[in-house]
């Protein structure tokens, strides 16, 4: 992957999304809600980057901003096309966003509301060949059967509704939609989380198959890092609206840099009785703070159990360490982290 | 297991739901006990109807819902058991069992509380309806039920309502108003899913600690094996209404038998940081409830199916080795002689 | 119950074959359900089909929408005519078999009328008499009306085989003209304001509720703070004032109109809030969002994914308006301000029984009430079927 590496697909510069907060009658803008807070990464050709973090730390709201469903607030997305030419997503209008909604494709987290339950499948995975002129007719049918075919469902089902399908064949559906376009980048928005335990094995084994088959790069949002350690090549971790620590999938799950990701890993049930409780726990005190009143500094002081004098009034900045780890904590160097415990450790 | 030991013991529970559409078979025919004082875990998928079978439990069917056959014996420290089932789902006499010796927690804290009393009004509420002191009393009690679970400020947040707190708040508060009068048995029914990894170690924690605490049983239903390894002593494994194996948490895991725990387990991801690889998946999906295959009802996904056996006999449910029991025709001649 | 209930109630939904290992499909595909290729309209149906209630107060209202389309016929006599030798005369039953010496035979007759002198009043009252008999048979020669005012034509579904001869089975009003015709062409009118009135209300509420809704922000504060300004105003008082500055030489056909668009005033409120709110909840639904992503234009969107997903919740919400618009029609012409005599509506009717002597000795006078009780009733079921059937997927 190092190759890759050097030309990025996707970058996000000091990406920002702030929701103002309305008050009274007059709807007054009372403050705003930091939801991502000066974001930046790269995504590399064929990778898949894992963003996790806990509900209300704005990875959906990140996807969302890059896929342009959110307008961003401030910042950069970076995009390179196949002719290496390099443009500015956030700064397009309408208009001019839509070619490139062909390249990044995104699958949503609820199969159930992402599709029209009054279309039939044919019309729900055509509509992007239709709307895009590429197919119609006969065309659009074959072009759809093929599709289903590639996700694993029988062209047959064509004219059937959503709701003839269970929970794991809808996200096929979805992911077939995403596929329509021949994408480069696929944002999946905890694309697998509504699934039972068996229908997920199946989604993950397919996204994988289909990532090889068409060279897809994938930025997976979840907040189950088990499913992330096993599909992701790098991870980023996000806590209020901020980027913490972004790493190789292994040295972050091995070695985490960041007091936050330490505590993440180590609150994981492992599924495997022998191992609990051999290594304590990290119970993280407090709450995930409020992202329209942030605390001062690092957000994550109040809950570090590191937390020193400087954490409290200044801002870490995420500083790379070495091979493409980045971490945002003063004393990143300094703490000698728990990673995630192996069979073969315990 | 010797009665004494065995708190709640499930024998051929059947709950049936009667939709226009026609019979569904949410449960049919499931036995396990819940040992004195231990964690039971439930497992399934959608649909597996543990959650059904653990309303049956606190008589909470409504219609078009109906417990047809099957009992819900209840061991208490003296006196004969009392079968649940038979007493109804309204009266005095479940509702003496109901809140008070059994108590259930959701996945969703904020639809089991109310949003229009405060947490303080919801707790003593809770004390007052089965124990006879007095309101000042029930007042002190819940506020030390509220330190117990690990709320921050009691006093103060006794006239707090429920959308004040955070998730994790809630479902501690839940915990106190279950836990409240002291239950022989909880009932959690996935509550933890609804929240983040985090919150949920601290949960499973809490749980844990008034388990040692207050020597209560608890029955765990999840669809999370990691939280089943992480908590269990017992896990029951249920598959479309039917428990299909049933063992110690150590024999689930390292030494499954039926071939639907197995492929579940193979199915997870595990933090174990070896090379990509692909997930061993089980295949198709869980059938729908009106389309139960016949026979086995497993053998439509199952890899060691035995073609011409498994779609046409229905497997018992047979005791495998002491504390082992499991549902799958591979096994019956094996069970059979260890029960003769 | 969580994720078992949702599994257990609503629509039957036959999944695929359970084992079907993906990829590798079978060689023998299972024939597809009806239910599978089942369209949003054919689920509400089936949903609809089962409440009874509804599903006969369907068959109801096709019938009085029918009576009304048909009244020139169906009514034995035209509204207007009058008979000053039958006021007040009773109703007649219908009867189908005589009793001869022989004993009984087939035929299709009314009782003929005695007058008798009330020894107190000294008043002249009508009894039916059962000594004579007055013939009647279907499709008879009767007055000649025009039919749509397309064809002329005398032809009446029931009346007296001889023309002219008393024929009233609701009996007749103070001037001697037939409750049961009137009735039926008090039907149309009442029936049709109903209709006019919600399609006014209906334009008005989704231009306004549909730009409220879809770009929210000021405009939509504008819109809402006037519907609640209108909804804050008294309707009786307000309704009063308006059809008091109707001009009372207008002709009865610009009255009529008038009424409409008053009662319309006040009934746009409704539905523009529920096309709003419609609008809102859908505007953040994935699929909608999906549909953006994929190069829908906005008016596609608009078209294609909101407004099919609202459209039944909308019939269902003008099915509960047309009775609130009869009422309202009901109750103003009844006080006497809304339509006016020659108009025949039911309103207007009700208005002409409101003295002592129809409550006292002509009750029969209260038959168009009835109608509009058994009408605005089987509306209200109809509307609640739908209401429920509206959305099969919950």
């Amino acid at each position: 992957m190092s190759d890759a590496r050097s030309t990025p697909l996707l970058e996000l510069k000091s990406l920002q999304k702030h929701f103002p907060i309305h008050k009274g009658f007059l709807r007054r803008v009372a403050g705003h809600v930091k939801a991502v807070d000066d974001v930046s990464f790269k995504i590399f050709e064929g990778e898949t980057l894992g963003l996790v973090g806990e509900s209300g730390c704005g990875k959906t709201t990140l996807g969302r901003t890059l896929m342009r469903i959110y307008e961003p607030t401030g910042g950069e997305i970076l995009y390179q096309e196949e002719s290496g030419k390099i443009v500015d997503l956030a700064h397009l209008n309408r208009q001019e966003i839509r070619p490139y909604h062909r390249d990044i494709r995104m699958i949503f987290q609820d199969p159930q509301s992402s599709l029209n339950p009054r279309l039939t499948v044919l019309e729900i995975v055509g509509e992007p060949l239709k709307n895009n002129g590429i197919a119609k007719g006969r065309d659009l049918e074959d072009q759809v059967a093929e599709l289903l075919r590639k996700v694993g469902l029988r062209p047959e089902y064509l004219r059937r509704y959503p709701h003839a399908f269970s929970g794991g064949e809808r996200q096929r559906i979805g992911i077939a939609r995403a596929l329509a376009l021949n994408p480069r980048l696929v944002v999946a928005d905890e694309a697998v989380s509504a699934l039972d335990v068996s229908v997920q094995a199946q989604t993950l084994n397919l996204l994988q198959d289909l990532q090889e088959e068409f060279q897809l790069t994938y930025l997976f949002v979840a907040h189950d890092l088990s499913v992330v350690e096993h599909i992701a090549d790098r991870v980023a971790v996000m806590y209020v609206g901020k980027l913490v620590e972004l790493a190789d999938t292994r040295d972050l799950f091995l070695r985490p840099r960041h007091p936050y990701t330490e505590a993440l890993l180590s609150a994981v049930p492992k599924p495997d009785p022998r191992l609990r409780r051999k290594s304590e726990r990290i119970r993280l005190a407090g709450e995930v703070a409020d992202p329209a009143n942030p605390p001062s500094g690092c957000y994550f002081h109040p809950r570090c159990r590191f937390a020193e004098a400087r954490c409290k009034s200044e801002t870490p900045a995420l500083k790379d360490l070495g091979k493409g780890h980045l971490a945002a904590c003063h004393f990143a160097e300094e703490l000698e982290l728990r990673g995630v415990m192996t069979e073969k450790a315990a | 297991m010797t009665l004494n030991q065995t708190l709640i013991s499930v024998r051929g529970l059947k709950t049936h739901f009667f939709t226009d559409e026609g019979v569904v078979k949410a449960v049919d025919g499931v036995d396990f006990d819940i040992p004195r004082g231990k964690t039971l875990c439930v497992v399934g998928e959608s649909g597996s109807g543990k959650s059904v079978t653990a309303r049956s439990i606190m008589q909470l069917i409504d219609r078009p819902g109906k417990i047809v056959a099957g009992e819900v014996l209840y061991y208490r420290e003296e006196g004969k058991p009392i079968d649940i089932v038979q007493l109804g789902n309204t009266g005095k006499d479940i509702r003496s069992i109901r809140g008070n010796d059994i108590s259930l927690i959701f996945q969703e804290p904020m639809t089991a509380l109310s949003p229009i009393h405060t947490i303080g009004n919801q707790v003593t509420e809770a004390i007052l309806l089965h124990q006879a002191i007095t309101k000042e009393e029930a007042t002190e009690r819940a506020i030390q039920m509220l330190a117990r679970v690990g709320i921050p400020k009691p006093k103060e947040r006794m006239t707090s309502y429920p959308f004040e707190l955070s998730g994790g708040m809630r479902q501690r508060v839940c915990i106190a108003m279950a836990l409240v009068c002291e239950p022989v048995l909880l009932i959690a029914d996935e509550p933890t899913t609804a929240l983040d990894v985090t919150t949920q170690a601290n949960i499973l924690d809490l749980i844990f600690d008034l388990q040692q605490e207050m020597g209560m049983s608890v029955m765990f239903i999840t669809h999370d094996l990691g939280v089943v390894a992480e908590i269990a002593d017992e896990v029951v494994v249920m598959y479309l209404g039917q428990v299909v194996e049933q063992s110690d948490v150590d024999t689930i895991f390292h030494n499954p038998k039926h071939p639907y725990t197995q492929a579940l387990l193979k199915s997870i991801p595990k933090l174990d940081l070896e090379e990509r690889h692909r997930l061993e998946q089980i295949r198709g999906m869980v059938p729908h409830p009106f389309n139960r295959p016949s026979g086995c009802s497993f053998h439509t996904r199952c890899e060691q199916i035995m073609r011409g056996t498994c779609e046409r006999i229905t497997p018992q449910y047979l005791e495998l080795e002491p504390g082992h029991s499991v549902r799958c025709l591979l096994y019956q001649d094996e069970a059979k002689e260890v029960n003769a | 119950m969580s994720d078992d209930a949702k599994r257990f109630s609503g629509l039957s939904v036959k999944r695929p074959s359970p084992g079907a290992p993906p990829a590798t499909p079978e060689p023998s595909l299972e024939p597809e359900s009806r239910v599978q290729v089942a369209s949003q309209w054919q689920l509400m149906w089936w949903k609809f089909r089962k409440h009874k209630l509804a599903l006969v107060s369907l068959i109801i209202v096709i019938l009085v929408y029918l009576i009304g389309l048909f009244a020139e016929f169906l009514a034995p006599q035209l509204p207007g005519s009058y008979s000053a030798r039958h006021t007040y005369a009773p109703p007649q039953p219908l009867r189908f078999v005589e009793r001869t010496d022989n004993g009984w035979r087939p035929a299709l007759f009314v009782n003929g009328y005695k007058v008798e002198v009330d020894p107190v009043a000294l008043r002249r009252t009508f009894v039916v008499d059962p000594e004579s008999k007055i013939p009647v048979r279907f499709f008879v020669k009767g007055e000649t009306y025009k039919m749509w005012n397309l064809f002329e034509t005398d032809r009446h579904l029931i009346g007296p085989v001889k023309s002219g001869e008393p024929m009233f089975l609701l009996g007749a009003d103070r001037l001697g003209r037939d409750v049961l015709s009137r009735t039926i062409y008090g039907t149309r009118i009442s029936m049709s304001i109903g209709l006019v009135g919600v399609a006014l209300s209906l334009i008005l509420g989704i231009i306004l509720g549909g730009i409220s809704g879809y770009y929210g922000g000021a405009i939509d504060n504008l819109i809402q703070r006037i519907i609640e300004f209108l909804r804050s105003i008294p309707t009786i008082p307000l309704w009063m004032g308006l059809a008091a500055a109707i001009p009372l030489t207008w002709p009865p056909l610009r009255v009529y109109f008038m009424i409409t668009v008053i009662l319309s005033l006040i009934g746009w409120t409704d539905l523009a809030r529920v096309v709003r709110g419609r609008f809102f909840s859908l505007k953040t639904e994935d699929f909608v969002t999906a549909a953006r992503l994929d190069g829908a234009s906005e008016i596609g969107i608009i078209l294609r994914h909101m407004v099919p997903s609202f459209m039944s919740h909308i019939i269902a919400s003008i099915t509960l308006a047309i009775p609130a618009m009869i009422l309202s029609e009901t109750a103003l012409s009844f006080l006497g301000i809304g339509l006016r005599p020659p108009v025949v509506s039911w309103g207007v009717l009700l208005q002409e029984a409101q003295n002592i002597r129809s409550v006292a000795t002509a009750p029969w006078l209260f038959w168009p009430g009835a109608a509009v009780v058994i009408t605005v009733l089987a509306l209200n079921f109809l509307g609640d079927g739908l209401r429920d059937a509206a959305d099969p997927y919950e």
